[in-house]
């Protein structure tokens, strides 16, 4: 039943992933920006110029160019990166591990950070400390992903320099991994100086993505929290003398979990698209700096790419989405 | 479900134990204080502000992206060399030149010169990479500078070849974008992939960690033939963001930075342990007048031109970090000449103006495309020219674009009447500055008219050195006395570094770690 139903929507998201790709080749092409007029240098005559737009393949018409392309791309080979020279397919994979760790890692401060704001908030409810909770929500919200960032560089880069500011790992020290999960591989191999490395690396750029997530989830929990507070089964445990924190944690949060995780799964969607600039901000070497590089360079293939992979992300996001809700509601679990 | 504490073994509790305890000592060791650059005195780290998209240095858009160079250079020789102040000196080449008739040039390779991996050096390299430049399937965006020479022959360690055309700024370019030796038996043994993941050139530093978008290793080649470079560990941290950089060098996390906004430069370098240097470069930002209405109107364009104060921009814009300029040739370059002049005079700029009609009443209307954020200040110093040109009779409405559509737009000859750009010169020959943005067929040209490509077209292949540099200074008065283009000013390259390193900059603006030194 659950595999049939995983199967279905993967085949639902095929005609959503050729529309994706058809837009994005035509798109990319009509918006001002000849890549091979950035790399001509002075002295080039017209017919450099025709050499390299043939060289790339730019001199035919758009859908003899979309048909080249999708006859690759069904194979899993988006070409050949104009920038770099190399195959899109292996640059993306190259990158790939390092947005979907910091994305993970984002999510899982966002949760947790939420849940327990969103905890307090509910067992401080009518007091300061809800004021407090509520407030800090507000702010989190208001502050965009990429201003955390800049001001967590100037105050735990610079001014109270405990963590590195740019890139993944210390570039002085070298960090064996066979996989690009390197955070992932480093603790499982129990490679713990490794990974502490890796993860004084990513703690700014994923707090910074996590904390206008966090925000979110607390103020959504909070307002469910409070509903459930009121509910019978509630009141019943209250009187059955369970502490309010244990009513919270152990009979109202799971009924209170399903907005949220609605709401977390469509956020991290947006969290995904967070990183392009907070990947550039702290040189973090994701798909999210990649795809700034690729814009810059009207690097069609890579953007094309890195849109399309963009794209399979948000579908499997969405995708788990609706299989966590079954795994928390057993009503969906029955159709 | 999960296990009791009854359930669990001795050997579980021991395994749970060291896992948890290793996760305290790594979550600990996040803690500690980041890592300060420079803390091993024979390394240091570089902030730099450009990524590497390929490590070919022939080929691609890196291969023409002037600010990679330094890396390239730092890995890979040049056919020639050059200096910091923009002289050239032997590279891989030891000796070069033209036969007598101009048809045929002949270049001496360095001797005991040995690639990374240990291979000698040969003339057949030195053939091979310009065979292969030279070649149109190759992609080097030069070729045609390249594709100049074929006939190879080699005898000893002089390697000849006959020349198309003879071209006085060929081994100028030898110096410059993809002049580059690579080496044929490794390259051909691994193929453009293998070479991409190992890259091996003859370099003073030798690849030993490269991660895109994130750093790039070097390590001290102990056989460079110019002598071990005096740092053992350069670490290239490319930080695209400018801020990002600041903090950076401001956190003690690298050694040296560039490309900083001036505002910056001029806190840090007042900070203990901090110096800056500032080098004028081979980089001027300009306006290119492109030759439709109403700049046909010369008195339009010389109320343009003298109705702008470049002194001005430099010091209330870039706080003095900038040099003014009267043509495309910045003073470092050959063609310089300093009585061609177009002073700031705002009342000759609305007499011009009245002779066409024109006053701050009933004004010339146009439009101006620029960059923003592209080049420091470029939007600002824009609209600060708008506000200069009102106060005289222009009406300019700023069109903001990105710089991959002055691209395209400049190729087509599409740009609008007036549109700032900057253009770099890093051989400093007059070719590459007022040849290539003056001379109607070159696709990077604005103003595209006859009488100014009768005094280009023959100096592209004069043989006379003193007469061609008199030739281009020639060109230079012309374009200045008919206000062709509006020159602006040179830029000036800002550096923070620890006082521990010696850095030397350079006009070129390749900042090479081969020149660092302990202080």
């Amino acid at each position: 039943m659950l595999a049939r139903r995983i199967l279905l929507r993967l085949l639902q998201a095929v005609p959503t992933l050729i529309g994706v790709a058809v837009l994005v080749f035509v798109l990319v092409r009509v918006v001002p920006g000849d890549p091979v007029a950035m790399m001509i240098p002075p002295g080039a005559s017209p017919d450099d110029v025709r050499r390299l737009h043939a060289l790339y393949g730019l001199d035919r018409s758009i859908p003899a160019q979309f048909a080249l392309w999708a006859e690759q791309a069904v194979t899993g080979n988006f070409g050949i990166s104009i920038t770099t020279r190399q195959s899109v397919t292996g640059l993306i994979l190259g990158r790939l591990p390092a947005t979907l760790e910091l994305v993970a890692l984002a999510t899982l401060i966002a949760v947790v950070l939420g849940v327990a704001l969103a905890v307090l908030g509910t067992r401080r409810a009518g007091r300061a400390g809800e004021v407090a909770v509520d407030a800090f929500a507000g702010f989190a919200l208001a502050v965009p992903d990429f201003l955390w960032g800049l001001a967590f560089i100037v105050g735990f880069g610079v001014l109270l320099p405990l963590l590195p500011i740019s890139g993944r790992a210390d570039p002085t020290q070298a960090i064996a991994a066979s996989s690009g999960f390197i955070l992932i591989e480093s603790l499982a191999r129990l490679r713990f100086a490794a990974a502490g490395d890796v993860l004084a690396h990513m703690l700014m750029p994923a707090t910074a993505l996590a904390l206008p997530l966090a925000a979110m989830i607390a103020r959504v929990l909070k307002a469910s929290l409070a509903e459930q507070m009121g509910q019978d089964y509630a009141l019943l445990a209250r009187v059955k003398g369970f502490s309010p924190l244990h009513v919270i944690v152990a009979e109202a949060l799971r009924n209170a979990a399903i907005p949220t995780v609605s709401l977390t799964g469509v956020q991290v969607t947006f969290l995904v698209g967070g990183t392009v600039l907070i990947e550039r901000i702290f040189s973090y070497p994701g798909i999210g700096n990649l795809a700034i590089d690729a814009v810059i360079n009207r690097d069609l293939p890579l953007i094309q790419g890195l849109i399309i992979t963009f794209a399979v992300l948000f579908i499997l996001i969405n995708l788990a989405l609706d299989l966590s809700y079954a795994a928390l509601d057993p009503r969906l679990r029955r159709g | 479900m999960g296990l009791t504490r009854r359930e669990l073994t001795r050997r579980e509790v021991t395994r749970r134990g060291l896992v948890a305890g290793g996760v305290a000592l790594g979550m600990g060791s996040m803690l500690v204080p980041a890592r300060r650059a420079g803390a091993d005195a024979g390394s240091v780290s570089i902030a730099y502000n450009v990524g590497l998209p390929s490590w070919d240095p022939t080929v691609g858009p890196s291969a023409v992206n002037p600010t990679i160079q330094a890396i390239y250079q730092s890995v890979f020789d040049q056919y020639v060399g050059q200096n910091p102040d923009l002289s050239f000196t032997p590279g891989l080449l030891e000796k070069w030149g033209w036969n007598a008739a101009g048809t045929e040039v002949w270049m001496d390779v360095r001797k005991a010169v040995v690639w990374h991996d240990g291979t000698p050096l040969t003339p057949e390299d030195v053939r091979w990479s310009l065979t292969r430049a030279g070649d149109p399937k190759s992609g080097n965006p030069i070729q045609f500078i390249w594709g100049n020479l074929s006939g190879f022959k080699i005898d000893g360690q002089r390697v000849t070849a006959q020349a198309k055309q003879f071209d006085p700024v060929l081994f100028k370019w030898m110096a410059f974008l993809t002049g580059y030796v690579l080496p044929r038996a490794y390259y051909e043994k691994v193929g453009p992939e293998g070479f991409e993941k190992k890259p091996v050139g003859t370099g003073p530093y030798m690849v030993d960690a490269y991660e895109r978008n994130a750093f790039l290793r070097l390590k001290a080649n102990p056989h460079y033939w110019g002598g071990k470079p005096a740092i053992d560990t350069v670490v290239f941290k490319f930080v695209t963001d400018a801020s990002a950089r600041v903090a950076e060098i401001e956190s003690g996390a690298s050694d040296v930075t560039l490309e900083i906004p001036y505002e910056e430069f001029d806190r840090l370098k007042k900070k203990p342990g901090l110096k800056g240097v500032t080098t004028p470069i081979s980089d001027i930002g300009m306006i290119f007048i492109t030759n439709v209405a109403p700049m046909l109107d010369e008195n339009v364009r010389q109320a343009m031109v003298h109705a702008v104060d470049k002194k001005l921009l430099v010091d209330k814009l870039l706080r003095g970090y900038g040099v003014p300029i009267d043509t495309l040739e910045a003073p470092q370059y050959e063609a310089f000449d300093p009585s061609i002049r177009t002073p700031h005079d705002p009342k000759l700029a609305v007499e011009y103006l009245k002779k066409s009609g024109f006053s701050k009443s009933k004004p010339v209307k146009f439009t101006i495309q620029t960059t923003r954020g592209f080049k420091p200040k470029d939007y600002e110093m824009i609209q600060a020219i708008v506000g200069m040109w009102r106060n005289v009779g222009i009406h300019a409405d700023i069109e903001v674009y990105e710089i991959a559509k002055h691209f395209e737009l400049r190729m087509a000859h599409k740009l609008a009447p007036a549109a700032f750009y900057n253009w770099g010169n890093a051989i400093g020959d007059p070719t590459t500055s007022t040849g290539f943005a003056m001379f109607g067929p070159s696709p990077h040209s604005a103003w595209k008219t006859k009488d100014v490509d009768a005094l280009i077209g023959p100096l592209w292949g004069e043989r006379d050195e003193a007469k061609r540099i008199a030739g281009w200074k020639a060109v230079d008065r012309y374009v200045a006395e008919h206000a062709l283009v509006l020159p602006l000013l040179q830029y000036v390259q800002p550096i923070v570094h620890k006082d521990t390193v010696k850095v030397v900059p350079s006009i070129s603006g390749s900042l090479q770690p081969a020149r660092f030194t302990r202080a």
